[in-house]
């Protein structure tokens, strides 16, 4: 029902019950947050978005406050712009003060916000937080010093990932965020997702850099030092370099990372294409054979931490490929190696993914052999980045350039690897051709694509009705799950991704919280589908070549020693 | 004879609730406490299995309420009084004190055993004050100095007892 509403003393349009915050966005009113997340139930925590009850006076927190009638409101009178700066002083009080070595400098909620307000000088000396920092993750570092309690990390793994690792313990002044006794995140069901760490407005959620190991491996003349990246990364740099947010930057990626001293670039696509090969070859085994059904990806590492700890008797119904990353980095210490006779200890292999919880998924020792890891060291887009900024290369004004051989070739299915439901695409790309010996008429499969949280479609190939889900978000895979189990899925093929939207918006991406860019990196992604010539894994003919020369062919031996693995129940605290 | 373990005793607990919803967490919590002494790692992971919790979630419930406790209470069990009447005699650094010379805070355990400190609003003794109470007999207007001494004293009772 629509309703008047004065605001500063003009009449706006409003819908009874909507939150006060969200007509005051909408009328070009700007309104600082530290704890409001979109579309996910209020709090009230942070108390910043306060305005003014112009009847009786009263301040109250617009994001949690319904439109009532004839409602009359200040946004920003002088009692509530005191009131908020109060709060960001108070914030301030036990906050360190050392902003210029902070990780999330320049790009700090909290810093902004009191330039925002004007505040100069410290007016309220506070005992400052004393806590003790958690390195024990691979992916993530926790420094409670720096949390100002707002509570969106841990709305966001309860309510979008479904994990709950991380909570309010203690109380009043004590009160922090941690994990069941306040224990290091590596004994916790935490999947490194990374979710927490962009939407934390400080730094007291940030990533275990890889930086410096890289750079000592770029330093070493000893060392061959080869760089891949996930399909996202090309579409998700844009926006740092001035350039609209979601711009392909495939070529000058590569010249950039040439520049920076990397030997040898690859593109992460080339393995994604492989990854449909085995993954689909497994897929038919499956439904031919009447093998474990449905089978689920198993690109997501922070999805098969998940399983491994909380679904560990669906492990059985996980594929075996290992992720995109992890095959290049087999490849490129086996293939490769050979290929360019170099000794694979010679190698230091780096990823950049936009993902955190692959920084975990490179040291787990199913991807080590002989005491030799198949991927040295990982890179959040956000490090690469800071990579780009200190070798002084302006992006923006260099030629692309291609990724290097035997690996040149990717098509556009193992590039929609980025978003939701992409795998899936892709997979029925090539399942189709495998059924029918024919190629798609139509590639484009629409149900695979969009937002929505959970994807269900079937599509008749050859006979066989096979029905496919797309989980967005691993916080909605709950039900498929627990069907699963029962006994009662009507699945063959699921999709599985940890972050809402896929890869283009994983924990690994730079971090701005106030515009939502995954829409835009999607269409990127769908323009390069739509215009590229090879849209099919099964097309691409390095890949084709890789099995000739040396996997023979999907799910031969050989392939599965070097491109397939298994999981175990993981023990941690639930 | 049938030996009640620690993990069985908080089953039976959990058991005697039936099916339960979120609301009867502090109760459980209590029993579990009462039964044990204090509410353990694999307790708070049993409970939150059976309740469907996460175990964070139910230590966060836990840590807000200054009834529960995270370690075995010592053989000797320190009730600091910090009410108003100590506080004005200076409980807060009698705290401070035996905080120091046990070397651990408020809550926890030394690691001998021996000893655990617990902070109370008010034994209801304020004409004592600054009082503790050691396992039920109190020590009235303490010092820094004569808290070492008590201290002390039940220490060589401990090893003279052995």
């Amino acid at each position: 029902m629509k309703t008047n509403i004065t605001v500063n003393s003009k009449i706006v349009e409003a819908e009874k019950g909507e939150k006060v915050l969200d007509v005051l966005l909408r009328n070009g009113i700007r309104i600082p947050t530290l704890c409001n997340l979109k579309d996910m139930i209020p709090t009230g925590a942070c108390r910043m978005c306060l305005v003014e009850n112009e009847v009786n006076g009263k301040l109250f927190t617009s994001c949690s406050y319904p439109v009532e009638d004839n409602m009359k409101i200040r946004t920003h009178s002088p009692r509530v712009l005191n009131a908020r700066k109060t709060i960001i002083e108070l914030l301030l009080s036990n906050h360190p003060d050392d902003c210029l070595y902070c990780p999330r400098n320049l790009n700090c909620e909290l810093q902004s916000l009191a330039t925002e307000m004007g505040i100069d000088r410290k007016k309220i000396y506070g005992k400052k937080n004393k806590f003790n920092s958690d390195y024990s993750s691979q992916s993530i570092v926790r420094n409670p010093d720096k949390c100002i309690l707002c509570g969106r990390c841990v709305r966001v793994c309860e309510d979008v990932i479904g994990v709950s690792c991380i909570d309010f313990i203690n109380r009043g002044s004590f009160t922090t965020i941690g994990t069941t006794f306040n224990k290091g995140l590596n004994t916790s069901s935490c999947v490194n997702c990374g979710q927490c760490l962009v939407v934390c407005p400080t730094a007291a959620i940030t990533e275990k850099s890889s930086t410096e190991p890289v750079l000592a491996a770029l330093n070493n003349p000893d060392l061959k030092v080869v760089v891949q990246y996930a399909p996202a990364i090309s579409v998700s740099i844009a926006e740092e370099f001035g350039l609209p947010v979601g711009t392909d930057m495939n070529g000058v990626l590569n010249a950039a990372l040439r520049k920076i001293g990397f030997d040898y670039v690859f593109d992460t696509s080339f393995t994604a294409d492989l990854t449909i090969m085995e993954e689909v070859a497994e897929l038919i085994d499956r439904i031919v054979n009447n093998k474990t059904l449905p089978m689920i990806t198993s690109c997501c590492p922070a999805w098969i931490k998940y399983a491994e700890e909380f679904y560990p008797d669906l492990l059985k119904n996980v594929s075996s490929c290992k992720s995109p990353q992890q095959m290049m980095g087999a490849i490129i210490k086996s293939y490769f190696a050979k290929f360019e006779e170099i000794k694979p200890e010679k190698i230091f292999s780096v990823s950049v993914m936009p993902c955190t919880a692959k920084k975990f998924e490179a040291q787990r020792e199913e991807f080590t052999s002989k005491g030799i890891s198949d991927v040295d060291a990982v890179l959040t887009t956000r490090e690469l980045v800071k990579l780009i900024n200190q070798y002084g290369i302006d992006i923006t004004n260099i030629d692309p350039e291609l990724t290097d051989s035997p690996f040149l070739k990717r098509t556009s299915a193992g590039k929609i690897f980025a978003a939701s439901g992409g795998v899936m695409e892709a997979a029925i790309r090539t399942a189709y051709y495998s059924l029918t010996g024919k190629e798609l008429s139509k590639y484009k499969i629409n149900e695979t694509r969009g937002p929505n949280k959970i994807k269900k479609f079937n599509i008749s190939i050859d006979d066989i009705n096979l029905n496919f889900a797309v989980i967005n978000g691993l916080g909605n895979a709950k039900g498929v799950l627990d069907d699963i189990r029962k006994g009662k899925s009507e699945y063959q093929f699921i999709e599985i991704m940890t972050c809402p939207g896929g890869c283009i918006a994983g924990g690994g991406q730079l971090i701005n919280s106030k515009k939502d860019k995954t829409l835009k990196r999607a269409n990127t992604l769908y323009e390069i589908d739509e215009n590229d010539s090879t849209k099919a894994s099964h097309q691409n003919f390095q890949i084709k070549r890789l099995y000739e020369n040396f996997l023979e062919n999907p799910m031969s031996h050989f392939s599965h020693d070097l491109l397939h693995t298994s999981y175990i129940e993981r023990d941690v605290i639930l | 004879m049938h030996i009640i373990t620690m993990e069985n005793q908080v089953k039976l607990i959990l058991e005697k609730h039936g099916k339960v919803k979120r609301d009867s967490l502090i109760p459980i919590l209590q029993e579990i406490q009462e039964a044990e002494g204090y509410l353990s790692e694999a307790a708070i992971v049993e409970v939150g299995t059976s309740m469907k919790i996460p175990a964070s979630k139910i230590y966060g419930v836990a840590t807000f309420y200054n009834q529960f406790r995270f370690s075995p209470k010592g053989k000797y069990n320190i009730l600091v009084c910090r009410g108003t009447a100590c506080h004005v005699l200076g409980s807060s650094t009698v705290l401070k004190e035996i905080e120091k010379y046990l070397k651990i805070k408020a809550g926890q355990t030394s690691k001998d055993g021996l000893f655990s400190i617990e902070v109370v609003a008010c034994i209801g003794a304020c004409g004592l004050a600054p009082v503790i109470c050691i396992n039920g007999e109190f020590h009235a207007k303490v010092t820094s100095e004569s808290i070492k001494k008590i201290i002390d004293n039940y220490r060589n009772f401990n090893i003279n007892e052995n």
